[in-house]
């Protein structure tokens, strides 16, 4: 019944290893003292703050997966990025997807839609921002900096493709589409705002045009969102 | 904080002592963190520590799970495979709630057989053991319900057969069993009332440990010697005991990392040895498993009730006197929680004037028999019914019963025990030598 | 005697572990070494990719995987298919019914595996590591603890375990096999050898096939065993050298306090 392993280590302790240590090739007596206990100090703070700093490690090492793991969690992340077929959408028509919980709506839009978008002089614009996440912050809202080019389309050439988030800048409603509203774009049925054909803001209350969510053609008819 | 003189909390500067006049809340840490603790303790005590630790990883790991796990029985089973493979981390975490339940069923036990030996339940520390046990029957029930969550078939069967223990209680059986299920079987019901529970009752543990280490700091601690800590004056004391900290926080926290390696060990590359394949077959009322086996911390107590069966003599003449109130199955649910209300009356059934069963020589056998018992019975828990299983559960459970009521009394009155140290100080000194010159 | 309190409460969990999954009428299941087996064992991609192929050729016409999504198919650590890849093979294998379509469509990445096509036919997500191929010896548990639980190689000796005969029963056909605990199954023999032809040019023999849907299925089972292996290997690692620490931090605080043994 000896209260065990304390007992037989403690002959060979720490301590007997360091008097042996600061004991090796010293003659005068007073050095040595006082040599081995400034040593001796030393080393054990170093032993006590490497203790505290694993310590510490661990714990943090402990703590960090139970914060992360409220994170998004895969199957969540997976949805972050989709795609879309488009090959059944025809000019002059649309396609509402939900992505992200929120619809987005994707339109393949005619020459004449078009066309009006670019008749719109800037001045009319109430927000002049083009809010494409796919190009420059800060770039004009003019007709270019709206849609999405397909491929093998020029740089710096007109789309007929124009993807939008489908939620009014006012307050959140999903606005109607097919050439609804005074502008012939959009017409949010909340507060009244109307959006032209390139999704900007005209008429009403909402502050800000439809954002363009990060998107791009992956083939002729595949868009991937996100 | 009554018990062992020592030095108090003193606050010194002014916003000290602001605080220490409205709530005194600094001096109740110190109190119990500084608590002068005999300092001859051995490796044995370090089980406490491990279970606090234990109690704080199983209520972490399982609020953090519960923010990702379904209480309904069409995805219970799917929102665990979810905390698996998409929760980031989710699977450690999983499995460190699932195994973690395992440790502390480890530590309690070790943590009991502690206290059976060197006598810890013996006067004044009646409070700490009756305590003590009514943390580990909430353990018991905390785990049995958590078991149940993940509705895999040993889920659903285990709690279908346990349920029916309730059954077997006379008359008032069948609506009690109705109550605790919610329905006339295991179903979405009672997977959302355990799911409650088994989010309320660790706090309810937390606040029963709290009441524990309350009830032996003011008692003071037992130790290897059973010998008590001299009490007359603080400077006697000292030569008794040292404060908690630092020096048996850091002796509990290296045996406490020692454990974890072990721990982490099974964790990551044998997570799933210690449960049992079914359950990670979805929940179905329609196929039994063909051997439902509890969890390992349960199978002592399991066999004690399988044991009790009709041709058993006691329970025959049981039901007779009853007049067939008591049949077979409801003497193994008797049986069962008999079987801890026995541990729980140790104190009274103890008669020893020696505390400590290291001076206690025929006590030592009869000890190392009920430890050897207990691993029996946790063996047989898990074997079929039939002979020569039958036999030993048998033998075995009535050892159980047998050491609690008719040795620990006898043994008192026969024994012989041998004279313990007259003080802590002299067992200390016994085994490590006089204290240096205060050289370091 | 503590001490050896301390020791028999191990064995007693040892014991206990395999007790609670000892079975009575147990089939013959022959160890197999895995490539994922120990402390550093890891999924062998090829075979994995060669197990998925079995699975689709073979598996997929009766049995499920309802909780594997076809994402984790380029999961690191899994088959690590490229991104198209999975695309294509969900797209061309798999069909989903969409809720929000109201009507089925080409599986995408982020669905599941379809469940099983048949009632009788279990979803096999979960089969490696609901099976046990090791038990006992009498309820101890030390061959799980030397062998692994035997999950992968139970499915291994099952589909290498046909006998050739049958019977009938209640209209039934039942198959011999030396694994089924019982030694009837109602699955006809999966795999005969050759079914599939491999791109690696792997043999197809019907040992290397079982083995390769075995590896396949612990991954379905357990997709996240690498890094489980890998976090519990760290933290084994830092665990040992702080409680190092904390030893001689012990030693050194309770030195003054223990005088020289006195003999």
């Amino acid at each position: 019944m000896k209260p065990s392993l304390n007992n037989d280590l403690d002959g060979c302790g720490f301590r007997a290893l360091l008097s042996y240590g600061a004991g090796l090739g010293l003659e005068n007596g007073e050095y040595l003292v006082s040599h081995a206990e400034d040593h001796e100090g030393t080393r054990r703070d170093f032993l006590y703050y490497a203790t505290a700093g694993a310590g510490a490690v661990a714990t943090g090492a402990a703590v960090w997966p139970l914060v992360n793991q409220m994170n998004p969690s895969a199957d969540v992340q997976a949805l972050s990025s989709i795609r879309v077929d488009v090959s059944d959408v025809a000019p002059g028509t649309q396609l509402t997807v939900k992505w992200l919980g929120k619809p987005v709506f994707i339109r393949r839009r005619t020459p004449e839609e078009i066309e009006a978008a670019n008749a719109v002089s800037m001045d009319d614009l109430p927000d002049p921002d083009a809010r494409n996440a796919n190009i420059d912050a800060g770039s004009p809202a003019v007709d270019i900096n709206r849609g999405l080019l397909p491929p093998g389309a020029e740089e710096g050439t007109d789309s007929e493709w124009l993807v939008m988030m489908g939620v009014c800048t006012h307050l959140g409603c999903v606005p109607l589409g097919d050439g609804a509203g005074e502008f012939g774009g959009w017409f949010c049925p909340c507060h009244g705002s109307h959006y032209d054909t390139a999704g900007r803001i005209r008429k009403g209350p909402a502050p800000q045009n439809l954002p363009v969510p990060p998107a791009a053609f992956v083939d002729a008819t595949t868009i991937k969102l996100g | 904080m009554s018990g062992i003189p020592h030095d108090h909390y003193e606050p010194k500067t002014g916003a000290e002592k602001w605080l220490h006049s409205r709530l005194p809340i600094v001096g109740l840490l110190y109190d119990t963190l500084m608590i002068p603790t005999p300092k001859n303790l051995n490796w044995m005590w370090i089980w406490g520590i491990i279970l606090t630790f234990c109690l704080a990883m199983q209520i972490v790991t399982g609020i953090v799970l519960v923010m990702h796990y379904t209480p309904h029985v069409d995805i219970a089973f799917a929102s665990i495979e979810h905390i698996m493979r998409n929760v980031n981390g989710g699977h450690m975490i999983r499995y460190l709630h699932m195994n973690g339940a395992s440790l502390f069923f480890f530590a309690v036990y070790i943590h009991i057989f502690r206290g059976l030996y060197y006598g810890s339940y013996k006067a004044p520390r009646e409070i700490t053991w009756i305590v003590g046990m009514l943390i580990y029957l909430m353990m018991m029930g905390t785990a049995f319900m958590g078991y149940v969550l993940p509705w895999g078939q040993m889920s659903f069967w285990g709690a279908t057969v346990i349920t029916g223990l309730f059954g077997a209680i006379p008359f008032i059986g069948e609506p009690i069993q109705t109550w605790l299920l919610g329905g006339p079987a295991v179903d979405n019901a009672t997977l959302n009332r355990f799911f409650s529970l088994h989010y309320l009752l660790p706090f309810v543990i937390a606040a029963l440990v709290a009441v524990h280490i309350w009830a032996f700091h003011s008692t003071g601690n037992n130790n290897p010697t059973g010998v008590e800590v001299r009490r007359g004056s603080k400077a006697e004391a000292e030569k008794d005991t040292l404060p908690f900290w630092p020096y048996f926080v850091m002796k509990d926290l290296f045996a406490l990392g020692l454990i974890l390696v072990i721990f982490f060990a099974v964790v990551g590359f044998m997570p799933n040895y210690l449960g049992h394949p079914d359950n990670y077959i979805e929940a179905n009322a329609l196929a039994t498993p063909a051997h439902i086996v509890p969890e390992w911390y349960f199978l002592p107590f399991y066999a004690i009730l399988r044991a009790f069966t009709a041709d058993v003599w006691v329970v025959q003449l049981t039901s007779w006197i009853t007049g067939g109130i008591v049949d077979a199955k409801f003497f193994g649910v008797l049986a069962m929680f008999g079987a801890i209300a026995v541990m729980a009356l140790a104190p009274w059934l103890d008669t020893s004037r020696v505390r400590s069963g290291r001076y206690r020589p025929m006590f030592k056998w009869w000890f190392a028999i009920l430890v050897v018992d207990f691993i029996v019975l946790m063996w047989v828990g898990a074997r079929p019914t039939d002979f020569p299983y039958d036999w030993i559960s048998l033998i075995a459970s009535a050892y159980w019963f047998a050491y609690f009521l008719v040795i620990l009394p006898l043994l008192g009155v026969i024994e012989k025990p041998m004279t313990p140290p007259e003080t802590i100080e002299a067992d200390f000194e016994a085994h490590y030598g006089k204290a240096d010159t205060p050289a370091e | 005697m503590m001490k050896k309190l301390g020791i028999a409460t191990v064995t007693a969990l040892t014991l206990s572990a395999g007790g609670a999954l000892a079975a009575g009428g147990e089939g013959h299941i022959h160890d197999v070494d895995f490539s994922f087996e120990g402390p550093f064992g890891k999924f062998d991609q090829n075979q994995l990719q060669r197990g998925l192929q079995i699975y689709t050729e073979v598996c997929a016409a009766c049995h499920g995987l309802q909780y594997v999504p076809f994402r984790t198919l380029g999961d690191e650590g899994g088959p690590h298919l490229p991104e198209d890849q999975v695309r294509a093979y969900a797209e061309q294998n798999f069909e989903t019914f969409d809720n929000e379509l109201d009507d089925t469509r080409p599986a995408k990445p982020a669905d599941h595996f379809p469940g099983s096509n048949i009632a009788e036919a279990p979803d096999l997500s979960l089969m490696a590591k609901a099976r046990a191929g090791f038990h006992g010896p009498y309820g101890t548990g030390i061959n799980q603890l030397v062998k692994g639980m035997g999950g992968p190689e139970y499915i291994a000796s099952l589909l290498t375990g046909y006998t050739g005969e049958t019977k009938e029963e209640a209209g039934t056909t039942f198959y011999e096999n030396t694994a089924f605990p019982g030694g009837w199954i109602a699955m006809a023999p999966p795999l005969a050898g050759e079914d599939v032809e491999f791109a690696d040019g792997h043999s197809n023999e019907l040992h290397h096939e079982a083995e390769d849907i075995s590896a396949f299925l612990m991954w379905t089972a357990e997709p996240k065993m690498m890094a489980r292996k890998q976090a519990g290997l760290s933290g084994v690692i830092f665990l040992t050298v702080l409680t190092v620490l904390l030893y001689l931090t012990n030693k050194r605080i309770w030195a003054p306090i223990k005088g020289k043994k006195s003999h």
